[in-house]
């Protein structure tokens, strides 16, 4: 009987969630339980669904073994088209939301309880499905090995979409920990470890049974990036909670400590999900889309070490100038400095992986995508570093510019490099010969680099503004500006936030009308790219 | 070296030579690393070292290192504060110890307790009474001439150092009217009346019938408080009805509800929270807003 087991325990989750729900402790578990107990009861009946029974006799042909498990990749690229659309979407509401306050709707549609929404819908289900999709198609691929585990990969899949549904109505809820990017719950944090694990065995399982005499240095990324974020997330989630049926908890450390254990959690967020991931998926995919040998391997080797080494230690700079002692300020500010040329690294070995095939660029929009990803990448590990700088820091601190150098990272970087890659692999998942339209990605390429280019701009003059108001004294030493007076000072920026939040999300959109038709295996009829020196305009001839 | 003794596949673009190794068609270049790229990269790692040399940053068993330097956040703040203080001293330590006439007589001490009066505002004030000072329903406008407990300098002093209604500072000014409604003082149509009364004495449009008969009752209920003209009392903080400015509305509706359930504001004593300097700086900023008043002689 196929799926009757996955049956079974999805319908004991189903009851389990049931009788949580009915013994909650607070209205909040018992609301949370319910949205557990519909995802599992429409999760079951789904399943039923497909439940084939064999006959004796009947044998089923079995699936192609020597093939690569790619059914989960297919699903994942569609988790992180959906969830990239979904996370824009929230990123315009609420930057409509600061400019407009009017907007905000008590109580489950207020800044404070989207602007988790969206930052987590960006990184954690966009990029997350992101990341593990790509790693699941590149370890198969250059460990020449099937996945190990295929059932296990696929509840990686729906266990993280179950993470993401209870993060998010979490949040709408007003469910938090209050910690930034680690804003779930102690339940949910569980469940996240578990599809972790689970994760990390499934991926090393695949390397374990490699083919290839050497682990290819995507993999290494992409590793490094499995096993630290599943060291970050359990220790700055240990928490006691206050019932075992109940949404609240209380965390493990208190005081500067506990502020340390959650910037040392965030900024290697940053490091090892946004940045060793998504290099992981630049050594694979540029290459690939170049169809040139990778520019450096010794590059890869130093600056995988001393990214990996230094990245670890540059939390504290996110608590310059308040309670921690100096001297961890001091260490998480130089190893932000050391760790300016191990991120550029990844940008030489990425740009200058094309050198022999520059030309590719004028014909090749995907790859202008990895190109000016790679840029933004080299942007804002430039800036990331000058920003701990602590005389930097304390102008730049709390202002919009912390907010614009994460979109220039977040939109440029993790954006631009997880749509090249999505371009790649539809074609190859679906099996078409080609994209349905060049040109749509060429648009696309455009939108989002002007809505980047837009909102990072507007924000570096928004943060200067702010920061250099709230420090503004008079010749006899008072402070000049009210807090309100700062906030009424940039709202123009954060008019043009919006509008460059919303040309980005065009872009996101249009990739999706191009992806959509191209897996339904339409091609449109377009003059090539780069294609016009063969079609000079014709002229008209007097006789 | 003996890792390149063995040969292997030469790229023809570059002429650089491959690692020998493939994975699912991707191959390695054995390019060396950038010569500036490494260069850098021991730069910032030499600049790191002075800096750790320089500033407090090894941890110790107790405390930690201090550098060379010994400057922490909290010395180069208190030494950043006390070459703010010591250019103020002089004139802070007079506002603290002068009285408010002596300062108003002094123009240079005046333009500095505006000017810190203003940041002060801006910080603690403008939360309740607005940035420009103009308040807002249930919050005191700043700027006009209407005062509820005294606009000279000292009254206005004393009702910042001691706020409004509230449990912290027994000097805090204190009045309650009655809820006429809400206890049953008066009747529905009574409290109508004696808004029609008040919209009257204020110049506004009323029903002249009706108005008659509120001032008779106004002059047996609220008197004692508002005065006979309704002119109010600031002894008391009872509001000049007459002006038609008022802290929770003018309207028919909003008069007769606070007659019928009066809200009653409050204020925090910042003598409290803040030094007697900081607090005359407020009197006197308030003061100068527009609406100040001469002290009674």
């Amino acid at each position: 009987m196929k799926f009757g087991t996955e049956v079974l325990l999805l319908a004991a989750a189903t009851l389990l969630a049931f009788v949580a729900a009915g013994f909650a402790s607070d209205d909040l578990f018992a609301a949370h339980a319910w949205v557990l107990f519909a995802v599992f009861a429409l999760a079951t009946v789904f399943m039923m669904r497909k439940v084939e029974f064999s006959t004796p006799g009947g044998a089923k042909v079995e699936a192609d073994k020597s093939g690569y498990v790619d059914d989960v990749v297919r699903y994942g690229v569609i988790a992180t088209l959906f969830w990239g659309v979904v996370g824009f979407l929230v990123g315009v509401i609420i930057a409509a939301q600061l400019a407009w306050p009017v907007l905000n709707i008590e109580p489950w549609f207020n800044f404070g309880r989207l602007r988790p929404l969206h930052t987590s819908a960006v990184i954690f289900a966009f990029g997350g499905n992101a990341l593990i999709c790509t790693s699941l198609y590149v370890v198969q691929r250059t460990s020449r090995a099937r996945l190990f585990g295929e059932k296990a990969a696929w509840f990686v899949f729906w266990g993280y979409q179950l993470f993401i549904v209870l993060a998010a109505t979490g949040y709408l809820l007003g469910i938090t920990q209050s910690r930034e990017y680690a804003e779930p719950e102690w339940y949910v944090d569980l469940w996240l470890t578990i599809v972790w694990v689970v994760y990390l065995i499934v991926f090393l399982g695949t390397i374990i049974k490699r083919k290839e005499p050497h682990i290819y240095v995507a993999n290494w990324f992409f590793l490094a990036f499995i096993v630290t974020v599943a060291m970050l997330h359990i220790v700055n989630n240990l928490a006691i909670p206050v019932s075992l049926l109940g949404a609240k908890s209380y965390s493990a450390f208190a005081g500067v400590q506990d502020a340390l254990t959650q910037w040392w959690y965030g900024h290697n967020a940053v490091g090892f999900f946004l940045t060793a991931g998504f290099l992981g998926m630049m050594y694979y995919f540029v290459p690939k889309q170049a169809n040139r040998p990778v520019y450096s391997y010794r590059l890869s080797i130093v600056h995988f070490w001393s990214l990996i080494f230094l990245y670890i230690w540059a939390g504290p700079h996110h608590l310059h100038y308040t309670a921690l002692p100096d001297w961890a300020q001091t260490l998480g500010m130089v190893f932000s400095i050391m760790l300016w040329m191990p991120s550029w690294g990844g940008m030489i070995n990425g740009l200058m992986t094309l050198q022999g095939a520059w030309d590719k660029l004028r014909t090749d929009p995907v790859l202008r995508m990895f190109v000016i990803s790679l840029a933004f990448y080299g942007m804002s590990t430039f800036e990331g570093p000058m920003m701990s700088i602590k005389t930097i820091n304390s102008l730049s601190h709390y202002t919009d510019w912390t907010i614009g150098h994460v979109h220039s990272g977040a939109l440029g970087w993790n954006g631009m490099i997880t749509f090249g890659a999505l371009y790649y692999l539809v074609p190859k998942l679906w099996n078409r010969e080609r994209l349905y339209s060049l040109r749509l990605v060429n648009w696309h390429l455009w939108l989002a680099t002007i809505g980047i280019v837009v909102y990072a701009a507007v924000m570096w003059v928004a943060g200067i503004t702010q920061g250099l108001m709230w420090r503004e004294y008079d010749d006899q030493g008072f402070l000049v500006n009210s807090f309100i007076e700062t906030v009424s000072a940039i709202h123009p920026e954060y008019v043009m936030r919006m509008v460059g939040g919303l040309i980005y999300l065009t872009g996101a959109l249009v990739m999706s009308y191009n992806i959509i038709r191209t897996i339904r295996g339409d091609v449109r009829d377009e003059a090539p790219m780069g294609g016009s020196v063969g079609t000079a305009p014709k002229i008209a001839t007097a006789n | 070296m003996a890792e390149h003794e063995e040969k292997h596949e030469v790229d023809e673009q570059t002429g650089t030579q491959t690692t020998g190794h493939e994975w699912d068609g991707i191959k390695e270049l054995d390019t060396p690393m950038p010569r500036w790229w490494l260069w850098t990269f021991y730069a910032t790692i030499v600049f790191s070292i002075g800096y750790v040399i320089y500033y407090p940053a090894i941890p110790l068993l107790e405390g930690s290192t201090m550098g060379i330097s010994g400057q922490t956040n909290r010395l180069q703040l208190q030494q950043d504060m006390a070459v703010a203080d010591a250019a103020r001293r002089d004139l802070i330590s007079m506002l603290a110890e002068q009285d408010l006439e002596d300062v108003a007589a002094n123009p240079e001490l005046v333009r500095f307790a505006e000017a810190g009066g203003a940041s002060l505002f801006k910080v603690n004030c403008s939360q309740c009474h607005g940035s420009g000072a103009q308040g807002g329903p249930g919050y005191p406008n700043l700027n006009d001439d209407d005062w509820l407990w005294g606009g000279d300098l000292q009254a206005i002093y004393e009702t910042i150092a001691h706020g409004v209604r509230n449990d912290e500072d027994d000097d805090a000014r204190f009045s309650q009217m009655p809820a006429f409604g809400a206890d049953g003082i008066l009747e529905r149509d009574e409290i109508n009346a004696v808004a029609e009364h008040v919209l009257a004495i204020s110049g506004q449009d009323h029903e002249a019938a009706l108005a008659g008969q509120g001032a008779e009752i106004f002059m047996d209920q609220c008197t004692a408080c508002h005065g006979e003209s309704g002119m109010g009392e600031q002894d008391l903080g009872a509001p000049d009805l007459t002006d038609a400015i008022s802290l929770y509305g003018n309207t028919r509706e909003t008069i007769r509800a606070q007659i019928r359930q009066p809200k009653h504001g409050a204020m925090p004593p910042w003598l409290e929270r803040l030094r007697e300097a900081n607090v005359k700086q407020l009197a006197i900023y308030v003061h100068s807003r527009g609406g100040g008043e001469e002290a009674a002689e």
